[in-house]
């Protein structure tokens, strides 16, 4: 009977499964994109030629006048200040999302009777269109930082309630079973099983309120001109101006932010929970 | 070798302190379905019970009544111990905590002490064999590593009640007769009661000291064999003619009460 155990201790424990050798597997993964680039960094050439035969060339600078506007001192000061003070909404905004979100997934988590009676307003709140309050919003807490803010944790508010309640409710049955067969109290449950069970999720729905985050700040900003200017107010001066490569230099900017922001929490999430899960 | 007695509790059990015992146990879920009904049976010290019976008969129900997941409808259950060890179907390991934390789980929910925890850990994980895994997590074991996890952590509550709910069925037949192996030895090592539940015939009776055979909807014990084979128990049993005449009666008791 001792034989089994030796043989229970040798049997190899990796999951590895081979592949293709990295360095092709690399090559394929990058050399796509890069393609679909070129190709649109080209058509993005053709079409500046079209509009500049048309006189219209404000309307779709070349690419090189875009960077060139990108690498201006006096740009470079002016979008540095405006992605400052958009990221600074955006995060205050998502931080306080985050909060409420789980705040709120926890409380429906306890009972059916609550998630029947607020998971309702969670999905309401994502079918406003949040434009159509903004000017409200306004009204009520003035055309500045938090307003904007305010605008920002609207948007950014449903991923977080849905992914965390889903993510909470992901623990299979017989694992609640097992803690409550030790007579685990709610808070022990929460604390030890379903939260690290549902951080997965969580991470997903961080990634994409953080993504809208951007998004809520940016737009935020397009309504409340006063206090300080983000992306959203330096985009539409850029326009009414019809300073084209400045213009097209501030959405960069603004898109840029937003990419960084899906990668750095993607990568958050993978340093968390990518040592059990595959988070991708 | 065997004798079948219908519903009443045999002899031998008196004898043996009874830690486990159910007593006229019925279930009826409030859908109305009744999975139990006059259920007798109990289990002692040094006692190793497999109920075998159809799908869905209520064989589990058996299992969660007496752990109190649920409670009888009606009837008593008796219980004279609260080291109660339950094994369920899956290992039902915490996917983010490696071997050694997953071992501890349940010492920690009983709030005790993280010194006691990891020594009683680590007395567990040697218990099944998994020395060495400590720090690998469940994803990186096979399923047969992840169920003997899932016993080491079960024994670091000292169950002198030991339940059973068909845990090694998803496994293949190689990984699952080395585990029936282990288990025996662990038994014998133990001492503990042992309320099992299994499919499959020739495991009931390789591992038990008693094979009850359940009935289909609702729920009723058919059938008591008492196996003979002494414990520790010589895996070669399972090759001798007397184990397959065993196996060939249960068997039977088994169809006739399925159809």
């Amino acid at each position: 009977m001792a034989t089994s155990t030796i043989e229970a201790v040798t049997a190899p424990a990796r999951t590895v499964t081979p592949k293709a050798p990295r360095r092709s597997r690399n090559a394929i993964r990058w050399v796509g994109p890069v393609v679909v680039f070129f190709v649109m960094i080209g058509l993005w050439y053709a079409l500046a030629a079209i509009y500049e035969a048309k006189g219209q060339g404000y309307f779709v600078p070349y690419p090189h006048q875009v960077l060139d506007a990108l690498t201006d001192p006096d740009e470079i000061s002016a979008l540095s200040s405006a992605l400052l003070h958009s990221t600074e909404v955006a995060m205050t905004g998502l931080a306080i999302a985050i909060v409420l979100g789980v705040a709120w997934a926890v409380v429906m988590s306890q009972a059916t009777w609550l998630e029947r009676s607020l998971f309702p307003y969670a999905v309401v709140l994502q079918c406003i269109p949040i434009l159509a309050l903004v000017p409200l919003i306004g009204i009520l807490f003035g055309y500045n930082f938090q307003a904007r803010v305010i605008v920002t944790i609207l948007i950014a508010l449903f991923p977080m309630v849905s992914m965390t309640l889903f993510g909470l409710q992901s623990v299979a049955k017989q694992q609640r079973e097992l803690f409550q067969l030790q007579g685990a109290s709610r808070v022990t449950l929460l604390r030890k099983l379903q939260f690290p069970a549902a951080m997965p999720s969580i991470f997903v729905g961080l990634r994409t309120s953080a993504g809208l985050a951007v998004v809520g700040a940016i737009v935020g900003d397009q309504f409340f001109q006063r206090g300080n200017a983000g992306l959203g107010v330096l985009i539409q001066v850029y326009a009414s101006r019809l300073q084209g490569p400045q213009l097209y230099a501030a959405i960069l900017t603004a898109s840029a932010l937003g990419v960084l922001v899906f990668v750095v929490f993607g990568w958050l999430g993978r340093l968390v929970v990518g040592r059990w899960y595959d988070f991708s | 070798m065997s004798v079948e007695t219908p519903v009443a509790p045999d002899q031998q059990v008196q004898e043996r302190a009874t830690l486990l015992g159910f007593h006229d146990v019925a279930m009826t879920f409030p859908n109305g379905t009744v999975a139990l009904s006059g259920v007798n049976l109990t289990v002692g010290r040094g006692e190793f019970v497999s109920v075998v019976g159809p799908s869905g008969c209520g064989k589990s129900t058996l299992l969660r009544i007496a752990s109190g997941l649920e409670s009888a409808s009606d009837g008593t259950l008796e219980l004279n111990t609260d080291h109660i060890g339950y094994v369920f179907q899956d290992a039902t390991l915490l996917p983010w905590r490696d071997v050694q934390g997953n071992v501890e789980l349940l010492a920690e929910l009983a709030g005790r002490g993280p010194k006691i925890r990891r020594e009683q850990a680590a007395k567990a994980i040697k218990l099944v064999g998994l020395e060495g895994f400590e720090k690998h997590l469940p994803k990186q074991l096979s399923g047969g590593m992840r169920m003997r996890a899932s016993l080491a952590r079960s024994f670091t509550l000292d169950p002198e009640v030991f339940l059973f709910d068909e845990p090694f069925g998803a496994l293949d037949e190689i990984t699952r007769s080395r585990l029936n192996d282990e288990l025996l030895r662990l038994f014998a090592e133990q001492h503990f009661a042992g309320l099992f539940i299994t499919h499959s015939v020739a495991e009931a009776v390789y591992l038990s000291t008693k094979v009850v055979v359940m009935s289909g909807r609702p729920g009723k014990l058919v059938g008591t064999f008492d196996i003979p084979f002494p414990m520790p128990r010589d895996p070669d049993i399972r090759y001798s003619p007397e184990f397959a005449a065993l196996v060939g009666e249960v068997s039977h008791a088994l169809k006739e009460a399925h159809s």
